[in-house]
């Protein structure tokens, strides 16, 4: 085991787990401030219910999001100390903002929102919840700002070894940020929307449940949210990847699995599976003309294949190994793009089948398994989604600047590595546990729970007269 | 020495300062969670203090931390690669304990004892690490010509290094004390002052002992002499005002002065590492100093304008949520109105 191998799977088990819960935590964070604000508009105490009973799972997520993201910022000096060294001048600057910026907002609004709700009027309060989620919008926006520049980076120049920034305002023009945000923050909108039309879902398939109507009125909320997200995430994914053909050649020959140039026009694959020593194509199905469509809008065109591209970095970077992980880029993508297609499917079939005329969903168990198996469906995606990205700018770390070999901290020893790696794994295990045990827990305890502890507290608090500080 | 680096390194100063005055408390509630309450009421009570500000106070350390990398990126490249096993405790620290918040509120009462634990725990270990890690960090560590630390144990863990991590978490506990026995009622309160009370006692041989290892163990007094043995001084003061306010029973002037005597310590370390932001053990050429670990003018420029345009506005709604929630919080009817 090299200190090269072992950072980069803490960067990735540290980054994938984290990732599960930044869109869920962004995603049902707008669903319950979309619930708060009809609470505000109709005055009607179901919304109210509805804000707070999601806002408790919103919450847990929030709550490991956040633990687990102190982690991101502190290991880029911990095991990329030399990355660090080359880059800190532009990438440490989105860090410091973002902190500056989304975090500090962030959690102040979130601590208001959640004591404040017999304090402050309903209109104000609502008001913390959308502020949360603008903060946790923005911190993203800043976190991609730093990872675009990593794909494409722009306004640098290199100074005695180092990139030193020569342009903010390129940093935020970056093209790659603005197609990144997009589809990270549509991202997130279908997986807030979905996770509660399944976990609503799971809660009608149960045999006795308390308020069905309750669960109805989620679900349908989250199917529209999931489709306005779904829509805005497969735009965001088509330009994304239109522009991957001229950016980064190398990550999407390798996520089509082309080794050799295509003809014209360019057929699209649909499976396969590739010798990755060979640099060959072991076996697949091809769609005619699909490719040419999706890289560029019309039904000609042909597409460069790894084994080209290679000769061409080869060429302008010298001689290294730059073919990315073939099977694992081009399945990761089929993962991510299918399953955003299911999903979009899902909600629109979810809310046809539940429209007023005709609520058949909810008489077929068989349509509420599908939607709550679905409460799943976006953590692959994103998780897929992340792969492509990153696995994909392989061997970069800054593309074209400098690479992972180099960026990794000379000092630190396997042992520390390993002991950092196993503790992580078994801190991450336990909290996972721990949150969708505590998630379920919730979900059983049911929209009316806290109606119920309030009325038990009023009649107890009428047995204490004693309390005579109280009133200091 | 530029004056835009002098800025970000006084900065950086404030950030540390401002994260170890109001998370500094944080640390201190949580470790009283265990240690000075009598049943679960009154635990749910303290913490109940903290509820709605730890997860605000804990953005310091990580704007200090994205401060440093943007600031000073060959200052916070060999110090978090130099001190990697202590920051990552520190980390797994940070994790237990900022989980546990939500965990104990939600986990079935016969759980809730592991969370209550995790968050001593977690509170007890971060200060302690930072303690350790700053005080040995001003000894000097064997960094080399590219600037990479590779220290062995005895640089991390030495007398002068444990005397500081345990005089941080001193500190943190009496400044949690401090900020008990101005946010509650009831019984609480009172044990929380005569916690304090018999605490105060222990910090001054803790500062003591400090002092005169630093004396020994660093080059500040010569380097530095008029600044830290000033600061020294103004830290045992702080702890005389502190003292003699918890024996009045003046709540608000104990808090502020426990809060201060942080500020003091981070301005001691920061002040006696001037103009070095690390010093190495191997040779004084080895130095990490403010002119040659910093980034760019103009990276430093355009952090400078961010810096001054947003800082008002976050200090503003910080101070605004303060008093928000300034009653304080009784026994029993906790205020967690979720």
């Amino acid at each position: 085991m090299s200190i090269v191998s072992l950072a980069r799977f803490q960067f990735a088990m540290t980054t994938i787990y984290h990732f599960f819960f930044v869109p869920f935590s962004i995603g049902t964070g707008l669903v319950v401030a979309i619930m708060e604000t009809m609470y505000v508009v109709t005055k009607k105490d179901e919304y109210l219910k509805m804000a707070k009973f999601w806002g408790n799972i919103f919450l847990l997520s929030f709550a490991v999001g956040v633990v687990t993201g102190i982690i991101q910022e502190f290991q880029f000096g911990m095991n990329w100390s030399d990355y660090s060294r080359f880059v800190g001048d532009i990438f440490g600057a989105p860090l410091a903002v973002e902190a500056l910026l989304a975090f500090f907002m962030e959690s102040t609004f979130l601590g208001l929102w959640i004591f404040t709700w017999k304090m402050v009027s309903p209109k104000l309060h609502v008001i913390f919840m959308w502020i949360v989620t603008l903060a946790s919008s923005l911190s993203a926006l800043w976190i991609l700002a730093a990872n675009s520049f990593m794909q494409h980076p722009t306004g640098y120049t290199i100074k005695n070894g180092h990139a030193v920034m020569t342009s903010f305002s390129a940093l935020l023009k970056n093209p790659q940020l603005w197609y990144e945000f997009g589809h990270v923050i549509a991202g997130a909108i279908v997986t807030g929307g979905i996770i509660i039309t399944g976990l609503s879902a799971f809660q009608l398939l149960k045999k006795k449940v308390e308020n069905p109507e309750f669960y109805k009125k989620s679900l349908h909320i989250g199917l529209l949210v999931a489709l306005f997200g779904s829509i805005a995430v497969l735009t965001a994914g088509d330009l994304q990847m239109k522009a991957l053909v001229k950016e980064q050649p190398m990550k999407f020959a390798a996520t089509e699995g082309l080794y050799k140039n295509t003809g014209d026009p360019a057929s699209w694959t649909l499976v396969a599976w590739a010798n990755e020593n060979g640099h060959k194509r072991v076996w697949g199905i091809d769609v005619p003309y699909v490719l040419s469509i999706l890289a560029y809008d019309k039904p000609s065109g042909s597409v460069e294949g790894m084994n080209a591209i290679n000769k061409q970095l080869v060429k302008e970077y010298g001689k290294q190994n730059y073919y990315p992980p073939v099977n694992t880029l081009f399945w990761s993508f089929r993962i991510m793009a299918g399953f955003g297609t299911l999903m979009l499917l899902v909600s629109l079939l979810g809310l046809f089948f539940t429209r007023k005329k005709n609520q058949l969903l909810y008489r077929q168990k068989w349509m509420l398994w599908i939607l709550g198996l679905c409460t799943f469906t976006p953590f692959l995606a994103n998780t897929a989604g992340w792969l492509v990205t990153e696995l994909g700018r392989y061997p970069w770390t800054v593309y074209g600047l400098f690479t992972i070999k180099q960026s990794v901290s000379p000092n630190v020893s396997v042992a520390s590595l390993l002991t950092s790696n196993i503790v992580y794994f078994l801190l991450f295990t336990g909290i996972g546990i721990t949150m969708v045990s505590l998630v379920v827990r919730e979900l059983g305890k049911g929209p009316d729970h806290e109606e119920k502890v309030e009325e038990q507290e009023r009649k107890a608090a009428k047995i204490d007269p004693f309390d005579k500080e109280a009133f200091e | 020495m530029s004056g835009l680096q002098l800025l970000w390194f006084v900065l950086i100063g404030v950030l540390f300062s401002g994260f170890f005055f109001l998370e500094g408390f944080d640390f201190g509630v949580g470790m009283a969670v265990q240690s000075l309450t009598h049943s679960e009421d009154e635990k749910d009570q303290i913490v109940a203090t903290i509820g709605p500000v730890w997860d605000g106070n804990e953005v310091w350390l990580i704007t200090a931390g994205g401060a440093l990398f943007a600031s000073y990126p060959f200052w916070y490249a060999t110090l978090f690669s130099g001190y990697y096993l202590i920051l990552f405790t520190i980390l797994a620290g940070l994790i237990i304990r900022g989980v546990s918040f939500e965990f104990r509120k939600n986990v079935p009462t016969s759980q809730k004892q592991i969370w209550n634990w995790a968050l001593s725990l977690g509170s007890l270990v971060v200060p302690f690490f930072f303690g350790l890690m700053f005080v040995s960090m001003i000894q000097g560590m064997p960094i080399d010509a590219k600037g990479n630390m590779t220290a062995t144990f005895g640089d991390y863990f030495n007398l002068f290094s444990i005397v500081g991590g345990i005089a941080v978490v001193l500190l943190s506990y009496l400044h949690g004390l401090n900020y008990i026995a101005l946010k509650t009622t009831g019984p609480v309160r009172d044990r929380a002052k005569n916690y304090a009370k018999f605490l105060y006692g222990v910090l001054y041989l803790g500062l003591v002992a400090f002092a005169v290892l630093m004396y020994f163990e660093t080059d500040f007094f010569e380097l530095h002499f008029a600044t830290t043995l000033g600061l020294l001084v103004s830290m045992v003061v702080l702890t005389v005002i502190a003292n003699i306010a918890v024996m009045k029973d003046a709540e608000i002037t104990t808090f502020i002065a426990s809060g201060a005597t942080f500020v003091a310590l981070v301005a001691l370390i920061f002040t006696g590492l001037f103009p070095r932001v690390m010093i190495s053990s191997i040779s004084s050429k080895y130095d990490l100093l403010i002119t040659n670990s910093s980034s760019s003018p103009y990276t430093l420029k355009i952090m400078s304008y961010v810096a001054i345009s947003f800082l008002p506005f976050v200090l503003a709604y910080i101070v605004w949520t303060y008093y928000i929630f300034r009653r304080r919080i009784r026994h029993t009817s906790v205020l967690e109105s979720k």
